[in-house]
């Protein structure tokens, strides 16, 4: 059989030397691609003397999947599905920013309902992501309880999901001009009553593992992060409310009808710690479901009755010109740079995702901490690597 | 701030270094002149107007048209919630600009990315290497004329 | 163009040859008819085995009786270990899956998936054989083995009822916690020899933790030697013979913490969470038996269920009575089997619910925390037992109010934990939720 032979250059001496004073008996650990808790392929190389970690350098791309380079190739409505799978965990979401990147530069202008749809569904898209988040920062932690109930009530969700538009994770329900299919019967019933179940079962989560002792004492004070330096590395969403900046695009720049709605912005306050902590980000995240929680309720009051899609042709053809449209994604501010020359394929489309930015922190937090304290690290930035490589 | 206002506190500061404007429209942005590009970042970074400390993204785009290639820089100010967008063309033989690493540090695997995918070196840039494509890799796939690679250590990719 | 590595063909050769076609020819036809009979041979068996020693006695060197007495309950002791770590693997599925609101293991087995761990056995036996190239390969065979056999022998001289020990010794306590402490350098041994750096890190937690936490475990342990004046286990459980109220945990304030001084230490000296650094699934992906699958992995993992059981059995007989009923009188190794495994279910409990804690915060919560309070257990036990006696009256009688308190308090956690299980219990279709009550089986 024939052996592939791949030249594996360590390219580690590119970069900040280490002092020679502090080099004893250092071990270089490769937190490889396949990892329990890296969240996707990531692979951190480490440099750490004993359980102190020195130096923390993360190697991204295992994922990259040529997104921008296959918009060029595509038509506008061909490349929702790609949306879809830039942050698997908020297909809805990513899938509205597309659109709405789109119909700005487009001039399309959505009906009422299918705004109210779109708020609603990236709504408890952002609930499902924080659950996943939730949870698997607890099996990161190793309490395998919560990560149980999270994925438990993200069912729920899921199901909601698959009832309007057939599909778990990968969407495509949010298309340009409005939404996909209207709601089956029985929807709006079931929501309401989802909501209802799921307000005391995040009071039973702050009990498991919120306020938990030994939770406390792994996430607070590590990781801190403080807030010009979370603006400085260009951190957005939890992770920078996290670090006490209030700063969210749904109440900015309000877009899709955001304006009408009244929710808070959850900021970290160094509870538990410092400002800027694991715990800090963390908690804002259980907060944000809350939030969440309130703006769905509100939406479905809302909701009128009307077409759910614009009259858009079905080869959709864009002017020439140029936008940048971000949107508050549960994992920060995903951006679409759209470029069009007038053609039915963007002429460049570039992707801003919020995990690629709040990952480039790592190595300047992860300094001087603990082995252990990498995983929490990690676990609070909340990162996906579909986001990060595109 | 409107985009029409920051762009007269750029021009009261640099007005050569500015190439063009334009204030209305779905993205307002300044074109500035290359060389320029390091001051009017730290401009906008520091001035007690302006405050735009969140850099969003640095977007390269290949206009071999135009026989250039385009850099747009998207800023935001979370203090003042105005955004702008800063764009610099550069030579298509040889696109080279001066990193603004020093003013947004965000700007660090941005860059990376761009050089990467689209060749543009960044001068003092403290890292510069590629980033999503294998350290190993020839050539730059964002670019228009990217010649599709036929194989990849031994390996027979389907064009 | 794939990297495809090429199997060896495996061949059979003599003897294994003449098995494997023995196997395959009567294999399926023999398997069950031994299952048709099964308990005919058993006990079969049984009696075979009670006429042999009989004959042995009457007709054969009067020695040999106990020699073959010693085998007989060594192999009983073995088939007890074996079918507590079978029961304990289940019993964990079967307790995290209800913590975690879902059923665990339902299939394998009629009722309630109680072959869940036979089939995983079966499973981890016929898998391949994976010893890394560059492992150190004696140290790596070896490290199961130091792992399980001090585990189990831990087993020889603790009693499960009156006479029913293999020795009785007089340093029986001693014995068993050596032989735990020894489990410690099969630990070290694997993540060493395994050759990867995950797993030294896993080796080098392992060796920080197991060794400090021996101290708090010992010294607690030492305060009820003092107590009662021996190390022989025998004496330590009929010290305890008069009914719930003499059991040694309430005999004074000290022993009362030292029973849970005790228990947190065992529970970070047997490796289970919140002290599950050395294994931190989520970390070191599996810590220091990364490297080791199929049945050298079951041997750790055995050896993590027996040693629980081990430091369980320690904890009743020494705090809990032993075999000794809460009614005066009764004494049975039944009694003794059920407070073991109801502390082992709260070993389990305990893992399920709580997250891990980090290595510096461990060797922080010993060398700070728990030695200093073992160490006051410790002194304020022996000065306690200094004075209560006759020659201090008044402190005699001071000691007996504050023994009447302590059964209170422990009277009252004991209410407390039924009185939370039975509120969980009568409100378990309200607390859950009403869309996950929907879609229960029968709703």
């Amino acid at each position: 059989m024939k052996e592939i032979e791949f030249q594996y250059q360590s390219d580690l001496h590119q970069e900040g030397e280490i002092p020679s004073d502090i080099r004893t008996e250092e071990l270089t650990l490769n937190m490889g691609p396949q990892h329990p808790s890296t969240h996707g392929v990531l692979r951190v190389v480490l440099q750490t003397d004993g359980e102190l970690v020195l130096q923390a350098t993360p190697y991204v791309g295992y994922l990259h999947r040529c997104a921008e380079k296959i918009a060029e190739k595509v038509t506008y409505r061909q490349f929702t599905p790609y949306t879809d799978r830039l942050d698997y965990l908020a297909g809805m979401n990513n899938n509205l920013g597309f659109a709405l990147a789109v119909e700005k530069l487009g001039g399309i202008e959505v009906p009422a309902r299918a705004e109210y749809l779109r708020v609603i569904f990236a709504e408890l898209n952002r609930i499902a992501s924080h659950l996943v988040a939730t949870g698997c920062y607890g099996l990161d932690m190793g309490a395998f309880t919560p990560f149980v109930y999270c994925f438990r009530e993200r069912e729920y969700v899921l199901d909601l999901f698959e009832a309007v538009c057939g599909a778990r994770l990968t969407y495509s329900y949010i298309t340009i001009g409005g939404v996909r299919e209207d709601l089956p019967d029985g929807w709006i019933g079931r929501c309401r009553e989802f909501l209802d179940y799921l307000g005391p079962k995040i009071a039973e989560y702050n009990n498991l593992l919120s306020y938990n002792h030994i939770f406390i004492n792994r996430t607070g004070n590590v990781g801190v992060c403080p807030p010009d330096l979370a603006l400085a590395y260009g951190l957005t969403g939890s992770c920078l409310r996290g670090s006490g900046v209030k700063w969210d695009l749904r109440k900015a720049t309000p877009y899709c009808r955001y304006n009408e709605f009244d929710f808070d912005i959850p900021v970290g306050r160094g509870e538990k710690g410092t400002v800027g902590d694991c715990w800090d980000r963390y908690f804002v995240r259980i907060q944000e479901i809350g939030q969440s929680v309130r703006i769905i309720r509100q939406a479905l009051d809302k909701l009128t009755e009307g077409p759910t899609q614009a009259k858009v042709p079905r080869a959709v053809k864009l002017p020439a010109g140029e936008i940048y449209y971000e949107v508050e994604n549960p994992r920060g501010q995903l951006g679409f740079y759209l470029v069009s020359e007038g053609g039915t394929s963007p002429y460049r489309l570039k992707i801003r995702g919020p995990s690629f930015c709040n990952l480039s922190v790592l190595p300047v937090v992860a300094r001087n901490c603990l082995l252990a304290d990498v995983t929490a690290l990690l676990g609070s930035l909340d990162i996906v690597m579909g986001e990060v490589d595109r | 701030m409107t985009p029409s206002e920051i762009i007269e506190v750029l021009k009261q500061h640099d007005g050569a270094g500015i190439v063009s404007a334009v204030a209305d429209g779905l993205h307002p942005h300044v074109v500035v002149k290359m060389d320029r590009l390091p001051a009017i970042a730290a401009l906008l970074q520091s001035d007690w107007r302006l405050r735009f400390d969140l850099l969003r993204c640095i977007s390269a785009i290949d206009w071999p048209a135009k026989n250039s290639i385009e850099l747009s820089y998207d800023v935001i100010s979370t203090s003042f919630g105005h955004a702008l967008a800063v764009k610099v063309l550069l030579d298509r033989a040889n696109p080279q600009v001066e990193s603004v690493s020093v003013v947004w540090p965000a700007a660090e695997w941005h860059e990376r990315e761009a050089f990467d995918l689209m060749g543009v070196t960044f001068l003092h840039h403290p890292d510069l290497r590629r980033i999503l494509l294998p350290e190993d890799w020839t050539d730059h796939p964002l670019r228009k004329d990217y010649p599709y690679p036929v194989a990849y250590k031994g390996l027979k990719l389907n064009p | 163009m794939m990297y495809v590595p090429e199997r060896p063909p495996v061949e059979y050769k003599g003897l294994s040859l003449a098995i494997v076609r023995l196997a395959t020819k009567w294999g399926p036809a023999g398997i069950s008819l031994l299952l048709r009979f099964a308990w005919g041979v058993f006990f079969a068996a049984i009696v075979v085995l009670v006429t042999f020693v009989w004959a042995v006695r009457r007709f054969i060197n009067p020695l040999l009786p106990w020699f073959i007495r010693d085998v007989v309950v060594v192999v009983g002791l073995l088939a007890f270990v074996c079918i507590v770590a079978i029961i304990g693997i289940w019993g964990e599925r079967k307790v995290s899956g209800r913590i975690q609101s879902r059923l665990g293991p339902m299939r394998t087995g009629a009722w309630h998936g109680w072959a869940q761990s036979l089939a995983d056995g079966l499973k981890f036996v016929q898998k391949e054989d994976l010893i890394p190239r560059d492992a150190d390969q004696p140290l790596f065979r070896l490290a199961p083995y130091v792992a399980l056999v001090p585990a189990f022998c831990a087993y020889l001289t603790i009693p499960f009822s009156l006479g029913w020990v293999f020795r009785e010794s007089d340093v029986g306590l001693l014995f068993v916690l050596a032989m735990l402490a020894i489990e410690v350098l099969g630990v070290i041994m694997a993540g060493w020899a395994s050759n990867s750096k995950w797993s030294l890190y896993g080796a080098m937690r392992a060796a920080c933790q197991l060794v400090s936490y021996e101290i708090p475990m010992g010294l607690s342990l030492l305060a009820v030697v003092l107590s009662v004046g021996s190390l022989n286990l025998i004496e330590l459980g009929r010290a305890q013979e008069g009914g719930w109220f003499s059991w040694l945990i309430f005999r004074n304030p000290f022993l009362f913490l030292a029973f849970f001084t005790y228990y947190i230490a065992s529970l970070a000296s047997c490796k289970r969470s919140p002290f599950d650094l050395p294994e931190g699934e989520s970390e070191l992906v599996a810590g220091f038996h990364t490297e080791y699958s199929g049945f050298r992995f079951v041997m750790f993992f055995f050896a993590e269920y027996v040693a629980m059981f081990a430091v369980s059995a320690l904890a009743t007989i020494l705090f809990l009575g032993g075999w000794n009923s809460p009614v005066a009188g009764l004494c049975s190794p039944l009694w003794f089997v059920l407070k073991s495994a109801f502390l082992v279910w709260v070993q389990m409990w305990f893992r399920w619910t709580l997250p891990r804690i980090r290595i510096d915060q461990v060797m922080h919560a010993c060398v700070k925390y728990l030695l200093p309070l073992s160490l006051l257990l410790f002194v304020g036990s022996s000065l306690w037992q200094l004075y209560d006696n006759r020659a201090h009256p008044a402190f005699e009688g001071f000691a007996g109010l504050l023994h009447y308190v302590l059964g209170g308090v422990g009277l009252l956690l004991l209410g407390l934990f039924f009185a939370g299980a039975g509120y969980g219990y009568y409100n378990r279709n309200r607390l859950v939720g009403s869309m996950v009550r929907k879609h229960l089986p029968g709703a």
